[in-house]
């Protein structure tokens, strides 16, 4: 996936490392074969993490990330030829303790023939009101060269800037002895070469099939705002159950809205249950459309269908077995695990050009289905 | 940018209610040795960074909404 | 750009109020409050009639990490001093002590372990930390308080009941 996108991975990533005010979080390691089927796309791959404590006060983490992805998805399809690509990341990273409070930073490098992002992130976490609170502040830069292959072969004279600035905070309050609450808030600035360089907008001609198409181009910059909660209640009988709500917009005009529901019922034999919904609606960007009326009839323009106004729903359940330890003295704790989610996207105004029609305003609007199987195994130590 | 200023609203307010309580003479109000159930592993905010971390991926390379999807603290209180 | 700025200067306000301290330890100088609690097996155990023994008082849980992890470390230190007129007490604040016991079982320790079912004590005592350890001297003055535990602390508690007891 050769998209812009991709970058995106890196704000998770940093996230994540906003994860710990009071105490370092655990050593462990974990292997993770992720895998995604659909769309015409298959993406699968390792990931592999290593994080240990140095002294008292420091712990380290590095990552290991590979996609390897073959694609013949409808936006490839259409405009150029089905390809099989590899995108190989490492992530290193470290949090410092100092009485309440953790400092981490890290840097990440993603490479794939044809995108190169590079991303550092800072951020700092404070334990606060009897550990009741803890408030954490973040900042990412990112670097991207965006690059163009045609039959396998690298464009030379292609490989514009993207860049990237991103603040994120976020609160976690414990609110009585069974439920916790977590509000974060995210502003994020691009600038520089933000759309695909292989994807295509069209427009109505009348003649032939109804359509021609003509290249997509983007504001130089984008700008965003998100903010989400979430509240974690503990079951009586010993299960947890996290619903979150987030809100989006950007200066493009997309305006998206999710929530889901996720619901942790431990099981006998040291096996516990995980179950997810999750429900996202978008509407399109201002400079989308499926089909523009003629040939460059805006500044702007725009056919790539993330930009679309489109439902989705994910459901899914993973199990995990956490393994008997006792032979092995340096090992804590191990657990095996396995999950599987099922998307399926609405698209409300893309349509499926791959299917022909009598004009290219009545084919069907595009749905898409996808499965994602994580496997894993974790070790503490 | 109207539905983001009402949310501002919405959620700046728990904030400042925040910041009031820990201004004002309020104690905490859940103490460390009542902490049992925010310290069992299921409250873990965030138990499997790795495999989070990929679905989220997942999901925003499908759409165009990203960010605020951190958490942290609650647990133990111990230390 | 702006709702960020008010963001952080809410949290950068909540940051410094934290330090303005929302809760106080019990103080060193204090006598240490009196209590009567009943033990793991046992008869009912009164802090006052242990005056003229150094008690280190530890307040843990079954679920805390650091605590159980402190545990075979107090019993060393118990089996040490004991002759010295030095007893340590483990009070556990867990409402339920059914998990108390059953690891307990599985970890033994030869020193005293109450349950604060009610929490009387822990609040007595200001508990603001899991694990928590008050040391009183022979007179029951609260002479020293460790909030959490680290390895190695180990050693403070034991310099400070080296001290304590030649009094």
């Amino acid at each position: 996936m050769s998209n812009w996108r991709i970058r995106w991975l890196t704000v998770a990533v940093a996230c994540g490392a906003i994860a710990y005010a009071d105490v370092l979080p655990d050593d462990r390691a974990d292997a993770l074969w992720h895998y995604y089927g659909g769309g015409g796309i298959t993406v699968e791959g390792p990931s592999l993490l290593v994080r240990k404590k140095i002294g008292d006060n420091l712990s380290v983490a590095v990552n290991y990330y590979v996609d390897m992805i073959t694609s013949a998805s409808i936006d490839v399809v259409t405009e150029a030829s089905p390809y099989k690509e590899i995108r190989r990341q490492e992530t290193i990273s470290a949090d410092y303790l100092r009485g309440k409070t953790t400092y981490s930073g890290g840097f990440i490098d993603s490479v794939e023939p044809d995108y190169n992002a590079k991303t550092s992130f800072l951020a700092v976490s404070q334990s606060m009101f009897g550990d009741l609170t803890t408030v954490s502040m973040g900042y990412t830069r990112g670097w991207d060269i965006v690059g163009k292959t045609l039959h396998g072969i690298i464009d030379p004279d292609f490989h514009p800037r993207a860049d990237r600035r991103n603040w994120s905070i976020g609160v976690t309050q414990v609110l009585t002895r069974n439920l916790l609450a977590s509000l974060n808030f995210e502003t994020d600035e691009s600038e520089g070469y933000l759309q695909s360089p292989y994807r295509e907008a069209r427009y109505f001609t009348g003649a032939g099939d109804g359509y021609s198409f003509e290249p997509q181009v983007y504001p130089k910059t984008h700008t965003s705002n998100a903010a989400s909660v979430e509240l974690k209640y503990y079951l009586p009988w010993r299960a947890a159950l996290t619903g979150d709500a987030r809100v989006y917009e950007d200066t493009w005009g997309v305006s998206a809205e999710d929530g889901s529901l996720k619901y942790m019922q431990p099981l006998k034999h040291n096996l516990t249950l995980d179950t997810l919904f999750r429900y996202y609606t978008q509407t399109h960007a201002t400079f989308y459309s499926d089909l523009f009326p003629y040939a460059n009839s805006q500044n702007f323009l725009a056919r790539d269908r993330e930009l679309a106004s489109f439902r989705s729903m994910t459901v899914g359940a993973g199990i995990s077995y956490q393994m008997p330890v006792t032979r092995f003295s340096w090992l804590d704790k191990a657990t095996v695990n396995l999950s599987v989610d099922h998307l399926r996207v609405n698209y409300l105004d893309f349509r499926d050009d791959l299917v022909s029609a009598p004009t290219p305003q009545q084919e069907p609007l595009y749905v898409l289905t996808a499965n994602v199987v994580e496997f894993f195994i974790s070790a503490w130590y | 940018m109207r539905e983001l200023r009402r949310w501002r609203t919405l959620i700046t307010l728990p904030l400042l209610a925040v910041l009031l309580a820990a201004c004002s003479s309020v104690q905490p109000w859940v103490k460390p040795y009542e902490r049992e159930h925010l310290a069992d592993p299921i409250m873990q905010i965030d138990p499997n960074p790795v495999a989070s971390v990929y679905l989220d991926h997942v999901f925003e390379s499908r759409e165009d909404a990203r960010g605020a999807t951190g958490g942290v603290g609650g647990g133990c209180g111990c230390n | 750009m702006k709702l960020l700025k008010t963001s952080l200067l809410c949290s950068m306000l909540l940051a410094a109020a934290s330090l303005a301290g929302a809760t106080d330890d019990l103080a060193p100088g204090a006598p240490g409050p009196g209590f009567s609690l009943a033990s793991m097996g046992g008869p009912k155990v009164d802090l006052n009639a242990l005056k003229g023994q150094v008690v280190l008082i530890n307040f843990w849980a079954s679920w805390c990490g650091p605590c159980r992890q402190e545990m075979p470390v107090l019993e060393q230190v118990y089996k040490r001093y004991k002759g010295l007129g030095v007893t340590l007490l483990g009070v556990n604040v867990e409402p339920d002590s059914s998990n108390a016991a059953g690891w307990l079982k599985a970890t033994p320790v030869s020193f005293p372990i109450l349950f604060d079912t009610d929490s009387k004590v822990s609040k007595l005592y200001d508990v603001a930390g899991m694990p928590n350890t008050v040391i009183l001297d022979r007179k029951g003055t609260v002479r020293f308080v460790h909030r959490g535990y680290k390895p190695g602390e180990e050693n403070e508690y034991m310099d400070q009941i080296r001290t304590l007891a030649r009094e």
